[in-house]
């Protein structure tokens, strides 16, 4: 680690530059080239799921890792917002009043509406208190909204939901939202107007605020600010930002169902947000396409996807609290670092260690996976049939997870020696 | 170095195998939960299908071509499916099969008609093996949609039907889900029960939140003192079994007229308590009188999978495939979708028949009761189904009016 | 009368059972500080045991045996799980136990298999106790409410009047202080935490075929848990006790009403036919601990009994 404090403390114009525009300029230039890789339906479907999940991580990270309010609930704005412009699409449909000349590609805004006007509302009680009475409060009140989600038909459409038609009102940029290629670059613009937006939103005073009230309120306090106010006004945009990513889904799916404001999605994504990393602004877009793609391609393979879900959780919380971006963080710093031979030559026998143990469980949990769901299956990686009562089966997993447990530890002692 | 040879050998293989199946296979995407709580539902639904393709295989395939399930996991979740829709439609796959959720279903169909319309000449199908929402078949119907299971309407037809022949049943009460299909079954009942029954008072007729309720107790004491003679729910699951359970311990006994009673599950959980008390309206149960050959069948799919033959519309939606493809001769989703229309077929239980105006299957009823007086057992226990005495319901009682108006590809 | 009664001797039955459950949790809440989102999943851990030993060794015996495998299992997650996570504080740690959760679920669905086990209530139990105004009450509930009760008596003597009782207390305010005392401090949060999930798994033992042995219970009973000690009193034993007798009672009773908001609200003209209008109080109950929470966390955020503002 080298000293990089300099007589100014300001960062200079470069700097601002390289920090706070390269990454949004380098992040539209990627969303504008994946088209011309020619992507399948298949690919573009996938990723129109991550913008959307990445708008919602990021908007769930305003408030556990900027503002330090663990909630169990962000799916409830998510799913209003959703709601709300499933609604106006249905409005469009029928063109009726101010309805008739909305596009339907600025929906995401009445989803933004929605999410902050649920979020004002239901935000008033809950951010009274923060930690675990504010965690509590969000599973409380997303367990009523969830059933009255189930209740209220004419508002949630019962158990089918509501569902609507895209391809209707004025066109904006010629795109007629029929094709998944064209809603691509709904998702995409809406996508980099969120993250813009939500990094715009860190740089603000009451960005700033936030993320004091999380580190001390009882300091904020005495310079004057009132923590629950700041709670609140932040609480209100996380809820507006859940609800555009709400908006983003409406159009894409066409279709909202009560589920959406379940606990069940309420937890996926604060397992997006802390696995990519809270303390990191871009943490949460990494959580996102990982878990995305987990959700929706690692099911093709596993049926146990669930439990790598679970384990991978775990470890991250057990041995990287930073999460995906810590880890890449300390990677690039690794790289940088004089004595980079060393730590990399260490990372990497750690890296390797990691990855027998892990086959080995992999084994271990595919091979009673597949005796346990009764298919008759046999598990056969690379052509190799892992059979159940096969000694060998058990004997390679539990050797490769020593053998990996042993080059771990051994390293990690390296490790130890060279901090002394 | 030999297992590298191994290794190269098993990848080119796999690769061959896969280019040279994909030319004659006809390929059905099975899209329904394989992860998290409704995985049992899902799983148990995949060995039917897979052990229904099996048989038509080993007897030449669907027009000479080898059927193969594809299986999508869906989480039972709207959006996710419409992914998984995605993904199958992008590997050439043009029939899909799905039964668990009606929210699913309703999703997918309308992504399938969205698909259609603006994908000509590409069109997917939609086989439904258990969503049971009306609408599917009345206001909401689809050119592309074929329903495999009787309506949450047509059962209680059946099922009303039964009721009107009991003449000591003079009250009645009706306990739901707070949903969708909780509510249907009530309203159903309700106006049912007035036209078949006048005289049957309706006692009660009560929704509960969806799979929050513990402890049922209150409700059974509450029918207790309302003097119900039966009880009718559209309970599944946890909200089911718990019922019963609840009723059997405080000795309410009444028979319990259920959409589920038998119910993957069910059976295990509520045990003793539950016989004589519980009855189901199904298409299929095990001890219906059938022939040996179709015994045979249950006891080989039950050796191989391990698991209870449960779904025998399965085998009835696979079979007419099968036929209607045979009989148009070739892979197009269109040509076949016209075969099934109309299409009466012969079945271990009966015949059945699909209706042209609005694609629900018309088949054979049967309200059964939880015994343990029975030949065949399920679920590892004692205890099966057997059917009642005025338990045969033909089709054509269930045969609903339907406002149903399709429009057809010309 | 009839209705008053019924819904009484129901509610303190659920009551107690919710007890059972959420006891492990306040006990685990208030000596640790640790959140434990996966108590629910021990309390599924402790039904299957009780199944699979009661299978060999019949009920009575797994009554025993299976809570304490269910705490050495909850003993070894502190050891090796909880204690790496304990320096990156409560947040941490809760998150650790909500991964947990995760796990555990999947791993009792490759174990036991995503069908239901057909987990019954001991022969010698199943019987009808009394009669009464026509219902039957089952002997099953009642041993339900003893071992309740017992475990009540039992954890209050344990705490406040014997020594080991007093260190743990102790460790919660003073860790250092007990430390140097000479007390092995994280040794006392493993027992702790065992204690907990073996009263969980007990709570699994007499719930699992009270209700439903599968794998999604733990899911269901979940969020109910924390309700009660939350409203309780984080931390508070007697809170927790007093939480699950309200919740029990005021669930059960809420289900004799059957008044509808459009017969409350009649004045304003809601009609009876509208979504809002055709919801009565009954159909309701299920919900209404969850609005206890949000109401007792907003007015009284310390809850019924508890000591201090978490």
């Amino acid at each position: 680690m080298t000293d990089t404090l300099s007589i100014s403390l300001a960062p200079s114009q470069s700097e601002k530059f390289r920090t706070r525009v390269l990454p949004f300029l380098i992040m539209a230039a990627v969303l504008v080239v994946i088209p011309l890789t020619g992507p399948s339906r298949t690919t573009y479907s996938l990723l129109n799921a991550i913008g959307i999940n990445m708008v919602f991580a990021l908007s769930y990270n305003m408030l556990l890792g900027r503002a330090g309010l663990l909630s169990f609930g962000h799916a409830v704005y998510f799913g209003l917002g959703g709601y709300a412009a499933m609604h106006a699409m249905q409005a469009i449909e029928t063109g009726t009043g101010l309805w008739s000349i909305f596009p339907v590609f600025a929906l995401p805004l009445v989803g933004f509406a929605g999410g902050a006007l649920a979020g004002a509302v239901i935000g008033w009680p809950s951010c009274r208190r923060a930690g675990i009475p504010f965690a509590m409060i969000s599973l409380g009140l997303a367990e009523l909204v969830a059933a009255a989600g189930f209740m209220f038909t004419s508002l949630f459409g019962g158990e089918e939901g509501v569902s609507g038609d895209r391809m209707n009102g004025p066109e904006l940029f010629g795109l007629s939202l029929g094709p998944i290629n064209e809603v691509y670059w709904f998702i995409a613009a809406w996508t980099l107007i969120g993250t813009v937006a939500m990094f715009a939103f860190t740089r603000t005073p009451l960005g700033k605020m936030g993320e004091a009230v999380r580190d001390n309120p009882e300091r904020v306090e005495f310079v004057g600010y009132d923590p629950q106010r700041v709670r609140y006004l932040i609480f209100i945009f996380a809820g507006g930002f859940a609800g555009l990513a709400g908006g983003m889904a409406a159009v894409n799916y066409e279709i909202f169902t009560p589920e959406t404001l379940s606990v069940i999605p309420s937890g996926f994504v604060l397992l997006m947000a802390y696995v990519g990393g809270i303390r990191y602004f871009a943490g949460p877009m990494l959580g996102a396409v990982l878990l995305t793609y987990m959700q929706s391609n690692l099911s093709d393979f596993t049926e146990a996807w669930l439990l790598y879900l679970g384990l991978l959780f775990m470890m991250i919380v057990m041995f990287a609290p930073s999460g995906l971006a810590g880890v890449l963080v300390s990677i690039s710093q690794g790289l940088q670092s004089p004595d980079r031979r060393d730590i990399l030559g260490r990372w990497a026998r750690y890296a390797a260690g990691a990855l027998l143990a892990f086959t080995g469980i992999v084994i271990t949990i595919e091979v009673a996976v597949r005796e346990s769901s009764g298919f008759g299956e046999v598990f056969e990686p690379f052509g190799f049939a892992l059979a159940p009562d096969n000694p060998v089966t058990w004997l390679l997993a539990l050797g490769l997870v020593g053998a990996g447990g042993w080059v771990m530890r051994s390293s990690g002692s390296d490790k130890e020696e060279a901090s002394s | 170095m030999n297992y590298l040879k191994s290794l190269v050998a098993a990848a080119v293989l796999a690769t061959c195998s896969i280019s040279v199946s994909s030319a004659d296979t006809l390929k059905i995407g099975y899209i329904d939960p394989l992860s998290g709580h409704f995985a049992l539902a899902g799983d148990t639904g995949l060995k039917h299908f897979r052990y229904a393709a099996d048989r038509i295989n080993e007897a030449g395939g669907a027009g000479g071509m080898t059927v193969e399930i594809v299986p999508f996991d869906n989480k039972v979740n709207p959006k996710e499916s419409l992914v998984q829709l995605q993904k199958a439609i992008d590997q050439g796959i043009r029939y899909i099969v799905q039964g668990n959720g009606s929210s699913v279903a309703s999703a997918l169909i309308d992504a399938i008609n969205k698909h259609n319309k603006r994908n000509p000449g590409e069109e997917v199908l939609f086989l439904n093996y258990a969503a049971v929402d009306p609408a599917f078949t009345n206001d909401r119907c689809s050119f592309w949609h074929f329903r495999f299971d009787a309506d949450a309407d047509m059962k209680m037809a059946a099922m009303t039907d039964w009721l009107a022949k009991q003449d000591d049943i003079k009250k009645v009460y009706i306990l739901g889900q707070d949903y969708s299909f909780g509510k249907a079954v009530a309203n159903a009942a309700v106006t049912m029960i007035a036209e078949k029954r006048p005289d049957i008072e309706i006692v009660g007729n009560e929704l509960h939140p969806l799979g929050k309720v513990k402890d049922f107790t209150p409700y059974v004491q509450k029918m207790m003192t309302s003097d119900a003679d039966a009880v009718i729910t559209g309970n599944w699951g946890q909200d089911m079994t718990l019922l019963i359970k609840a009723a059997s311990a405080a000795g309410h006994n009444v028979p319990y007229l259920t959409y589920y009673g038998g119910g993957l599950g069910a059976v295990a959980t509520m045990g003793e308590g539950a016989i004589g008390l519980v009855k189901q309206i199904t298409e299929f149960h095990q001890n219906i009188d059938t022939s040996e050959e179709q015994v045979a069948n249950m006891d080989r799919f039950q050796e191989r999978y391990g698991t209870d033959y449960y779904y025998q519309r399965v085998f009835t939606l696979m079979e007419m495939f099968d036929k209607a493809v045979d009989e148009v001769g070739e892979n197009d989703p269109v040509k076949v979708a016209f075969a099934l229309a109309g299409m009466e077929h012969e079945t271990p239980y009966g015949p059945v028949s699909m209706r042209e105006d609005n694609h629900q299957l018309i088949q054979p009823l049967f309200i059964s009761t939880f015994s343990d007086d029975v030949s065949r057992t399920l679920e590892g226990t004692a205890f099966g189904f057997t059917t009642d005495p005025d338990g045969n319901i033909n089709g054509d009682a269930t045969r609903t009016a339907t406002t149903c108006q399709m429009e057809r590809p010309s | 009368m009839e209705t008053f009664f019924f819904s009484l001797l129901n509610g303190v039955i659920y009551g107690l059972l919710l007890f059972m459950l959420s006891s492990g949790l306040t006990l685990i809440f208030s000596m640790m500080g640790v959140l434990n989102f996966a108590h629910a999943s021990f309390y599924m851990l402790g039904a299957y045991f009780a199944y699979t030993i009661g299978s060999v060794t019949g009920f009575w015996i797994a009554l025993f045996l299976a809570p304490i495998l269910v705490g050495l299992a909850g003993a070894g997650v502190e050891r090796w799980g909880l204690r790496k996570v304990h320096t990156n504080g409560h947040l941490a740690e809760l998150l650790f136990t909500f991964g947990l959760a995760y796990l555990i679920d999947e791993l009792v669905k490759i174990i036991w298999g995503k069908i239901p086990v057909p987990y019954e209530i001991p022969a010698a139990l199943d019987f009808p106790l009394f009669t009464l105004f026509g219902a039957q009450y089952p002997a099953y509930r009642i041993f339900m409410l003893v071992v309740s009760i017992a475990m009540l008596a039992g954890l209050w003597f344990l705490l406040k009047r014997t020594r080991a009782g007093l260190i743990i207390q102790a460790a919660l305010t003073h860790p250092h202080m007990v430390g140097h005392l000479g007390h092995n401090v994280p040794r006392v949060f493993m027992i702790v935490f065992g204690f907990g999930c073996a009263l969980a798994g007990l709570a699994g033992v007499i719930g699992g075929n009270y209700l439903v042995t599968e794998p999604a219970m733990a899911l269901s009973i979940g969020p109910i848990v924390f309700v009660v000690v939350v409203v309780g009193g984080m931390g508070s034993l007697e809170g927790a006790f007093i939480a699950s007798l309200l919740i029990g009672l005021l669930q059960t009773f809420a289900i004799s009403i059957d008044t509808t908001f459009a017969e409350i609200f009649a004045f304003t003209g809601l009609s009876p036919l509208s979504d809002l209008g055709r919801i009565s109080i009954a159909s309701l109950a299920p919900m209404l601990p969850f609005l206890l929470l949000v109401l007792v966390l907003m007015i009284r955020p310390r809850g019924l009994m508890g000591e201090r503002e978490i």
